[in-house]
């Protein structure tokens, strides 16, 4: 039986929209996108151009830091746009589908040599992270372990498509394991969630934890089992990603395809669909969008983590669901602070909804109040499930003094880590920002 | 509603810069804000927001304040008919209305001075009107004696606000608790009013209510104020006609003292308020109750006849004065106490222990409550710095281990 790892603090929210378990109808789209910004931290390099014909794994931009990072076609079709926006900041690459999925065939690999360059050239590269700084893992460096999260239990999360886990993605995560254990020195820790069991191949650990969220970021999960100390790199994928390299390792041919969960309060029918990463949204939510006219905040990912990408943006590389929410731009509530707020979504006991519990909450994405200095304490730290000063922390990234982030654990987090201290933050602060841009100056300080 | 946000969304663009009014788009935007949630929605992380804001944070504080406040009302007119031999002649709604218009100078004073220096220093610096002093400015007139004149705590709120908070950035920013500056000011720059047998109850009418003279056995001494000046190793405590007092009536509060401070009961029913409603936190309230009694229990065992509040009981102890209030409203401030877990349980400890170490060993001063919160704010940081050392050594020993 697997170890047990409970994580007291944590948010659980019940939203409304929650995807009903099972695969509705794969969407065929004519276009997708490879939005560059989808990768943080990489430095694109665009390899095709316009009319280029590609075929389902051809290469069509690489980091510029690292060359041997490739980014490949999710389709077979025909290149029809590179946009560019301010100082050619390249904004997206268009491929017109030709529906015929023409793939790359790539040599089978077996030495962890031979897996590593397949994984770079084949674009698979680009879901492994590493921490420090939550970036595409620095090929040149090995990892300590290797962490893996096997759930999500972020609002509204897409559970069904862990469930695949176990079922007809059992096969690929068991190759795509096996690859990674080539690739590491240390271990592979697989966190799934208690009561689950998830069939790994040998040398592979699995660890059970119970909490809510964000027990189920491959950050906090490798804080609670083995800790990133200064200097050491891990790295962090998700068993969906692995899924992915897994059928490359088996087929020799590049197969993006998700299961993603259509979600939220303004989603007619939630459902999951079967969709590849840039597929439009706008063909993603053909029809399933509650009629109304007032703004929709369209999120590739969760309401935690996830993107406003609005209606004509595309589904996110990393991500396994979509959730459309009310904006709330145009609700004025009257004294809205005074009311007793028996639908409230709300972590405070200061609002009635926390008194008699209300399910299926549909919030909107007003913050509710003004940007304050922090003025609570230990607001954070009920929602934050590590070993960490989450206020200290965000203190010392605000005034980027670098010594200070360093002891106080900058190395083990990642934005995510911080959702759920966004959420209940009575002071407004933007943390995912706060620690993406510290990550991101620190990182460009130390190399 | 409607009518009211059009009319607002109408007259909006004149508070905005360039407007007529741009120099009070500070104020007007702290009233919108007042009446209507702000509809901004969020731009980067999470696409959901917790209700909860500091606004309603601050809301439940006053909320919790209430029950003190207006039994202090009451006990201000009690205490003033007492003192003038008509209470048993005066109704109930004449003894509330005679405090209700004692205190209600005291508040007006301390909400339009300190809020029209936060509306000049929010529009100076272009942010918007924080709510912190909607708090502070209910605490004023709570832990004042009755009879402090109001241009006293006109002087004291400016002092407070411009020098404790305004100058350190403002709400959020501030060492020391903007009320507890307020009173120490009071108290080292007019001792004479803020001290001693003659300011604690109300011995004049008040807009010509409950006008009369003293009876004669009359003494307006605190409780504490007599445990200061008693002699030998025997002590009764009465009230201001002379009649002995028990614990119940320090817990009742019909006593006479600063206006907010006395009812012990009434205060722990807004710290019921603050726990249940998570705003406050148990481990400093919890914590200072810990040390306030334990060290008045140490404190029983020395000689009575030089420090005569070893004559009272922990549980005097903590119902006299200002203590209650400092435990439940004064130490739980987050701003200024201590912010981590492990920092509160001492912060607060050391608030009730040194409360009652002033009382017992400085004769001088009858009341160290306050002294306390404000001298622990200053060593609430060094508190944490010690918690968050402790953190970092972890992550060390953590890394040299592996």
């Amino acid at each position: 039986m697997a170890k047990v790892v409970k994580l007291k603090s944590g948010l659980n929210l019940c939203l409304a929209g929650a995807a009903a378990p099972k695969v509705e109808k794969t969407v065929v789209s004519d276009t997708v996108a490879i939005v560059p910004d989808n990768y943080h931290g990489v430095v694109p390099k665009v390899v095709v151009k316009p009319g280029d014909k590609v075929q389902v794994g051809t290469s069509v931009m690489y980091d510029k830091n690292h060359p041997e990072v490739q980014f490949v076609s999710p389709v077979s079709g025909e290149v029809v746009a590179v946009e560019r926006g301010e100082r050619r900041k390249v904004m997206k690459i268009v491929i017109k589908s030709d529906g015929k999925s023409d793939a790359v065939v790539f040599d089978k690999a077996s030495s962890a040599v031979e897996v590593k360059e397949l994984l770079l050239r084949a674009g698979m590269w680009a879901y492994i992270k590493q921490r420090p700084y939550d970036v595409i893992a620095d090929p040149t460096v090995e990892p300590r372990d290797i962490f893996i999260t096997a759930f999500d239990n972020a609002p509204l999360a897409p559970a069904y498509a862990y469930e695949m886990l176990n079922g007809d993605d059992a096969k690929a995560l068991a190759e795509g394991l096996a690859a990674l254990k080539l690739l590491t020195q240390g271990k592979v820790y697989v966190g799934v969630a208690a009561g689950s069991n998830l069939n790994v191949p040998a040398g592979v650990e699995v660890v059970a934890f119970k909490g809510n969220f964000p027990a189920c970021n491959a950050g906090v999960q490798a804080h609670n089992i083995a800790p990133v100390n200064k200097g050491e790199t891990i790295w962090t994928l998700n068993a969906l990603d692995v899924v992915v390299m897994g059928r490359l390792l088996l087929n020799g041919r590049v197969d993006m395809m998700r299961t993603v969960a259509v979600t939220g309060s303004e989603v007619a029918t939630p459902a999951y669909v079967r969709a590849l990463p840039g597929t439009p949204m706008a063909d993603l939510l053909a029809g399933n969008i509650i009629a109304g006219d007032y703004a929709r905040r369209v999120i590739s990912g969760n309401v935690l983590t996830g993107t406003n990408v609005s209606l004509d943006g595309y589904l996110g590389a990393y991500h396994s669901q979509v959730t459309v929410i009310p904006e709330g731009n145009d609700t004025h509530e009257f004294l809205g602070w005074a009311l007793p707020g028996c639908k409230a979504l709300t972590t405070s006991r200061t609002f009635l909804s926390r008194w008699i519990p209300t399910r299926n909450s549909k919030p909107d994405a007003r913050l509710h109040g003004g940007e304050r200095a922090i003025i609570m304490s230990e607001e954070y730290d009920r929602v934050f499930p590590m070993d960490i000063l989450p206020e200290y922390l965000v203190k010392a990234v605000i005034a980027f003094d670098i010594d200070r982030m360093e002891q106080l654990g900058i190395y083990e987090v990642a934005p995510e880590d911080f959702a759920a201290c966004e959420f209940v933050d009575t002071s407004k602060l933007p943390l995912q920002q706060i620690v993406r841009d510290g990550l991101d100056a620190l990182r460009k300080e130390m190399n | 509603m409607k009518a009211l946000r059009k009319f607002l969304d109408k007259i909006k663009p004149n508070f905005e810069p360039g407007g007529k009014f741009a120099p009070l788009q500070s104020v007007f935007e702290g009233f919108e804000s007042f009446l209507f949630v702000p509809a901004t929605t969020s731009k980067s992380g999470v696409h959901i927001h917790d209700k909860i804001d500091s606004k309603r944070t601050m809301t439940v504080v006053i909320i919790a304040l209430l029950p003190a406040l207006l039994f202090g009302m009451y006990n201000v007119g009690y205490q003033h008919y007492l003192a003038i031999g008509e209470l048993a002649a005066t109704s109930f709604w004449m003894v509330f209305l005679y405090g209700f218009l004692a205190v209600l100078p005291k508040i007006v004073v301390a909400y339009v001075v300190g809020l029209g220096i936060e509306f000049i220093a929010a529009q100076l610096r272009h942010h918007e009107i924080q709510e912190g002093f909607l708090v502070s400015g209910m605490l004023i007139p709570m832990i004042v004696p009755i009879d402090t004149p109001l241009w006293m705590i006109a002087v004291a709120t400016a002092f407070a606000v411009i020098f404790a908070k305004e100058v350190f950035g403002g709400t959020g920013m501030n060492i020391f608790n903007v009320a507890l500056v307020t009173r120490a000011f009071l108290f080292f720059a007019y001792p004479s009013k803020m001290s001693g047998d003659n300011v604690f109850v109300r011995t004049g009418d008040t807009f010509g209510i409950g006008g009369g003279t003293v009876v004669d056995s009359f003494s307006g001494a605190t409780p504490l104020g007599q445990v200061a000046t008693n002699v030998g190793d025997t002590l009764t405590l009465n009230n201001v006609v002379g009649q002995p007092l028990t614990t119940l009536d320090y817990f009742i509060g019909l006593i006479p003292g600063s206006i907010g401070e006395t009812s012990t009961l009434a205060i722990l029913i807004g710290a019921v308020i603050l726990l249940l409603t998570g705003i406050a936190s148990w481990r400093i309230i919890l914590s200072v109750f810990a040390g306030g009694l334990l060290t008045a229990w140490v404190c029983t065992f020395v000689n009575p006849e030089v420090y005569a509040a070893a004559l009272l009981s922990p549980i005097d102890q903590v119902c006299l004065g200002g203590f209650a209030f400092a435990a439940v409203f004064m130490a739980t401030d987050p701003v200024t106490a201590a912010r981590t877990k492990t920092g509160k349980y001492i912060y607060g400890f050391l608030i009730g222990a040194m409360a009652i170490i002033i009382r017992v060993f400085n004769t001088g001063y009858p009341e160290g409550a306050m002294l306390a919160v404000l001298f622990m704010n200053a060593f609430a940081p060094l508190i944490d710095h010690y918690v968050v050392e402790a953190n970092i050594k972890r992550r060390l020993k953590r890394a040299k281990n592996a």
